[in-house]
């Protein structure tokens, strides 16, 4: 299993990278893409969306099945990828280079909530 | 814990993804399911079918409970291996299972039914035996396993992989078996292409999957069997019926025979006086989304609802099959209701998809 080092995670399967300017890029992860099988869909929020931390703010969709992505943070959405929108498969191909959104979040110090990448490998056991 | 078949330690080594199916430890896929799916439209693919049962009818009176006991007619198949798609349906006409009957000998008949639904079928074929003082056995035949081998070059493969096979099993007719020693040829499928149905002793399974794959047959698991048999408009039992539908709602009116009044079937009464109430078409979505099972259609003669839907990987859309009302025809533009949002569809004839070209 994949799972970097330098970023954050939360159990529902989303990795977060921290940017310099306390931004929030977002993304499923390796593990997620591969349960999922191949992804033929994406539905992505709109850029200033303000969304609840935890609150299904996009879908995913498989060969296999449709599963919601969540909020790591309370914020707003900066920015969707319309490339991986176009090309969903980019996702299995390699889940931390297709980021999804991009988050400012409400609270900088939320972020300290989200787990490291022993958490997360702990997590889904 | 979950039932085996004779293969899960092959589908473990090769690194499949398992699932629990009907209470049977399955590959869902072996790493891509629209590589699986693609190469069974191209190439050569193979499913390990063996949590499906198969089943020997044997006796005097083998035929005659048959034709009492399923909707499409046994006396149709007068050549030996000849096989036979049918629905078993209870008195109110709803489908118990769907299988396939395979003609041996008008005393020898090979039932293959679903895993889901076999315990519940071998039940209700005893009770029917019984009621009618049947003269025949039923025997459950848990000692074989089956391997679908389905592509364009699956036949071809499949002699490579089984030297001596083809001799015996060149001149089959689709829907038709013959017996290589202990090896049952059928060449039947749920996929929409050409291929075999193998059904082998179990000690031989994994003997003949290995050369199955030497012979450059690809492992494919039940995530492509479904993209496949819906692209190539297949129902699903569970999905597509069950015990409260009708054949004449699910799209499968061609698969009962009404044709010998005198002829009684279970379920017969109910079908006559009720009439197909519903319909059964496809969809493709226009919009992109991926339609799935149970969602709302609005038409303009009133909502239905999708019975399975997929992703397509050689439409490269989205498809379903889904009941509706009379009256909606091929070509009409309806909407579904995909996680509250209405999306564009379009009303099509099944298949969708055989012997490796898109039909819609």
């Amino acid at each position: 299993m994949n799972t970097p080092a330098n970023l954050r995670y939360t159990a529902s399967h989303e990795w977060v990278r921290v940017e310099a300017d306390g931004t929030l890029t977002v993304g499923v992860t390796d593990h997620a893409q591969e349960a999922l099988g191949d992804v033929v869909f994406l539905e992505l929020p709109e850029a200033g969306r303000v969304v609840a931390k935890e609150e299904a703010i996009a879908v995913i969709e498989s060969v296999k099945a449709a599963s919601d992505i969540y909020a790591p943070v309370a914020g707003e959405i900066l920015e969707a990828n319309q490339a991986a929108v176009d090309a969903p498969e980019s996702v299995n191909a390699d889940a931390y280079a297709a980021w999804l959104f991009k988050i400012k979040p409400a609270n900088a110090a939320d972020v300290d909530g989200l787990l490291d990448a022993a958490g997360y490998e702990a997590a889904i056991g | 814990m979950a039932q085996q078949t004779p293969l899960h330690a092959s589908h473990i080594a090769a690194g499949a993804r398992m699932v629990d199916f009907a209470g049977w430890d399955m590959p869902v896929n072996y790493g891509s399911q629209i590589e699986e799916h693609h190469a069974v439209r191209r190439d050569a693919g193979m499913f390990d079918v063996s949590h499906m049962l198969a089943l020997d009818l044997e006796g005097a009176d083998a035929k005659a409970f048959l034709r009492g006991l399923l909707a499409n007619d046994v006396a149709k198949l007068t050549e030996s291996g000849k096989a036979l798609y049918s629905c078993m349906l209870n008195e109110q006409g709803g489908v118990i299972d769907d299988l396939i009957v395979y003609f041996l000998t008008d005393t020898h008949y090979r039932i293959v039914v679903n895993a889901g639904t076999a315990a519940k079928d071998v039940a209700w074929m005893q009770q029917r035996l019984a009621a009618t003082g049947t003269q025949a056995t039923l025997a459950v035949r848990r000692d074989l396993a089956m391997i679908a081998v389905q592509g364009p070059n699956a036949r071809a493969k499949t002699w490579t992989a089984l030297p001596g096979a083809e001799a015996a099993s060149a001149g089959l007719k689709v829907f038709q078996a013959a017996a290589f020693g202990d090896i049952f040829i059928a060449r039947t499928g749920y996929t929409g292409e050409d291929g075999f149905e193998l059904t082998l002793p179990v000690d031989k399974a994994v003997a003949a999957w290995d050369a199955l794959v030497a012979a450059g047959v690809k492992p494919c698991g039940l995530g492509a069997r479904d993209t496949l048999r819906l692209e190539a408009g297949m129902a699903l039992y569970g999905n597509d019926m069950d015990d409260t539908v009708s054949p004449l709602d699910a799209g499968l009116a061609w698969t009962v025979d009404f044709k010998d009044d005198s002829r009684d079937f279970v379920g017969k009464a109910t079908l006559v006086t009720k009439g197909a109430g519903k319909q059964t078409l496809g969809l493709i979505l226009e919009d992109k989304g991926v339609l799935r099972s149970h969602q709302k259609v609005i038409t303009a003669q009133g909502d239905g609802e999708t019975t399975s839907g997929t992703f397509s990987p050689t439409l490269e859309k989205s498809i379903a099959l889904a009941r509706l009302p009379l009256g909606v025809t091929a070509g009409d533009a309806v909407e579904v209701e995909i996680r509250g949002k209405r999306l564009k569809a379009r009303v099509v004839k099944a298949p969708f998809a055989r012997n490796g070209k898109a039909l819609a």
